[in-house]
């Protein structure tokens, strides 16, 4: 099937390797956003951006912008940001209120929060006209399909597919794992969100985050240096370095350590990488807060959630969660060559406020717009991008342990960190969307 | 001679202090240095600017009033700077290779507080940064506003507040370093 630039989208995936036209080619982009992001289900946001009725918050699916809403009767709908007179955005904000209605600032046509009309002016032109307040053009379009889990906001363009529980599969045990760290069993969004345009294509950052090799090699600098000052402070202070200190140090842990991690893959390119920070140290806030888990939980599903190792939850392809952190980052495709990441942190309900602070720590050090780690992953990102244009060669290897993945009930596990098996299995979603003969 | 206040009655939201004009010389090369020093990539000299309890603190909106336990886009003690000193001094600091380079002006300068007794002071100033690396070229501009303590050595930070315009983003690109 003719994926574009005379490119049979078929010929661009083997089982361990793929084509560089996947990551540079424009109308494969445009393929892309047709068969995968206004196909499969997309995050919009968390619920708790949206607490109040009127509250909404902006975002993209694929190319189409939306809105998702709090109506008073504190359902969530996501609707398409087109006013159905002229086409104007409706809300042009990142994130506010509307009050009961929204209003289009242009001619004043006003909709109620389900985005049903509730008014048009100068009615009386309408007489003996083809338009009626009937007629479904008076109204926002809603998107196909909306599904809340735990929390998280998702959406489809596409009326056919999976419902959303299904698509995610046994992946949903990433978000699950988010929410059960709650004492109360659900988290709730911090109103910052950090976001960073990447010069690269969107798959090359989620391929990074289940790549097990990289972090000793291109964030050796930041975690030596996070080494020397742990021990700086352990020797200026006699305290032990905060936590914080070790989420970065340990970036640059032996190779060998990050070569015994699990990584499975899920259906529809979902993938988990296996936690290797030892977030269960025995201080005394970890106590209180397992203290407070047990009290809400009891002792045996206390372990049950604690003992749950995930670093990387991927929902492909429009989310990176890193569950036992509570961070966030989705994805928006700009080009082929241009993506944006928008970060969010929560809090998980109930917990004392010092776990909290090390949620923070992570989304500062990490995911913040000064970040130590990321900066080199972009800058790697973006070189990957620039030398995806050379004809000096037209594949990108996935090879490494190809051939020595378990796989059982559609799920594939290997116990070698470094297997490339993570990029497999999303491009393994990734040629079932792309080649798939109906697009929304 | 007439204070700010002199000047312009009316502007009480925007306190000024009735600053001599020898501290406000002071204060002023004060922050030249400052921006010579991020400006020229002198690390030690920009560790000895800061107390021993100094921060560097940009906020991630501007209405934030603590940088303690919020979402920041710096926030930054002595360890936490030595480290990203430690990491931009590191060869494979990859994202270094090109370095960025900045260019910073530091203007509008105004007393806002002095401590009679200790000398120590709030300043508010303005800034315009120009960062150059591999091929391209970003701006940055926002306000100062510098906790000093006044001791026999000179000013010293306890708290420098830096409010960027473009707070929200999207960046383009990551901040290396102090803006």
């Amino acid at each position: 099937m003719a994926g574009g630039n005379g490119f049979n989208v078929d010929d661009l995936v083997e089982p361990d390797r793929v084509h560089r036209a996947c990551y540079v080619d424009e109308e494969i982009f445009e393929r892309e956003i047709r068969h995968i992001f206004h196909k499969a289900w997309i995050y919009v946001g968390h619920e708790s951006q949206v607490p109040k009725a009127g509250d909404y918050a902006t975002t993209v699916i694929g190319r189409q912008p939306v809105i998702m809403v709090r109506h008073p009767d504190r359902s969530i709908h996501v609707l398409y940001n087109r006013c159905p007179h002229r086409g104007a955005m409706l809300c042009s904000q990142r994130a506010g209120n509307v009050g009961s209605a929204f209003t289009c600032s242009y001619h004043s046509w006003q909709f109620k929060l389900d985005g049903k009309v509730r008014h048009i002016p100068i009615q009386n032109g309408y007489d003996n006209t083809r338009f009626s307040l009937d007629s479904p053009d008076a109204h926002m379009k809603a998107v196909a399909r909306m599904e809340v889990y735990r929390g998280f906001v998702f959406a489809s363009l596409s009326a056919e597919g999976p419902d959303l529980k299904d698509w995610l599969g046994t992946a949903i045990a990433g978000i699950d794992d988010m929410c059960d760290r709650a004492p109360e069993g659900e988290v709730e969004v911090v109103p910052t969100c950090f976001r960073m345009v990447q010069k690269s294509n969107w798959k090359i950052f989620l391929e990074n985050q289940l790549d097990a090799v990289h972090p000793s090699i291109t964030h050796t600098s930041t975690g030596l240096a996070a080494q020397k000052v742990e021990q700086e402070m352990l020797a200026e202070t006699g305290q032990p370095p905060p936590l914080s200190y070790h989420y970065i140090s340990a970036f640059a842990m032996e190779l060998d350590k990050w070569g015994a991690l699990d990584v499975v893959g899920h259906p529809n390119g979902h993938c988990v990488l296996q936690g290797y920070m030892g977030l269960r140290p025995t201080d005394p806030d970890t106590l209180e807060y397992e203290a407070v888990m047990r009290k809400h939980y009891g002792p045996e599903r206390t372990e049950e959630i604690l003992d749950v190792n995930i670093h990387h939850l991927l929902v492909y392809p429009c989310l990176s969660i890193q569950s036992p952190l509570q961070q966030l980052r989705a994805v928006r495709p700009i080009a082929a060559d241009r993506t944006l990441t928008e970060i969010w942190h929560f809090r998980l309900k109930g917990a004392p406020e010092p776990i909290y602070r090390r949620a923070l720590d992570y989304f500062y050090l990490v995911n913040s717009p000064s970040t130590m780690i990321n900066a080199d992953d972009l800058y790697n990102f973006r070189k990957c991008q620039e030398g995806l244009q050379s004809e000096g060669g037209d594949w990108v290897s996935f090879h490494r342990n190809a051939g020595q993945d378990r796989v059982e009930g559609g799920i594939t596990t290997t116990n070698i960190g470094f297997s490339e098996a993570p990029m497999r299995n999303q491009f393994e979603a990734w040629r079932d969307y792309m080649t798939a003969e109906t697009a929304s | 001679m007439s204070s700010a206040q002199d000047v312009l009655p009316g502007a009480v939201s925007l306190p000024v202090a009735n600053a001599s004009l020898e501290t406000q010389h002071a204060v002023e090369q004060f922050l030249y240095r400052q921006a010579e020093i991020l400006d020229d990539r002198l690390w030690d000299d920009w560790l000895a600017l800061f107390t021993p309890e100094g921060h560097y603190w940009m906020p991630a909106a501007p209405e934030q009033m603590v940088g303690e336990g919020q979402p920041n886009i710096f926030y930054e003690d002595h360890y936490l700077m030595r480290v990203r000193i430690g990491r931009i001094n590191h060869p494979n600091a990859w994202s270094q290779y090109p370095p960025n380079r900045t260019g910073h002006v530091v203007s509008n300068v105004v007393v806002e507080a002095e401590d009679p007794s200790s000398g120590d002071l709030v300043v508010r100033s303005k800034f315009y940064v120009a960062e150059y690396r591999n091929d391209e070229q970003r701006f940055f501009a926002g306000k100062y506003r510098h906790h000093l303590t006044s001791g026999p050595d000179g000013y010293r930070i306890q708290l420098q507040r830096v409010d960027i315009v473009n707070v929200e983003g999207p960046f383009d690109y990551v901040l290396q370093y102090w803006i």
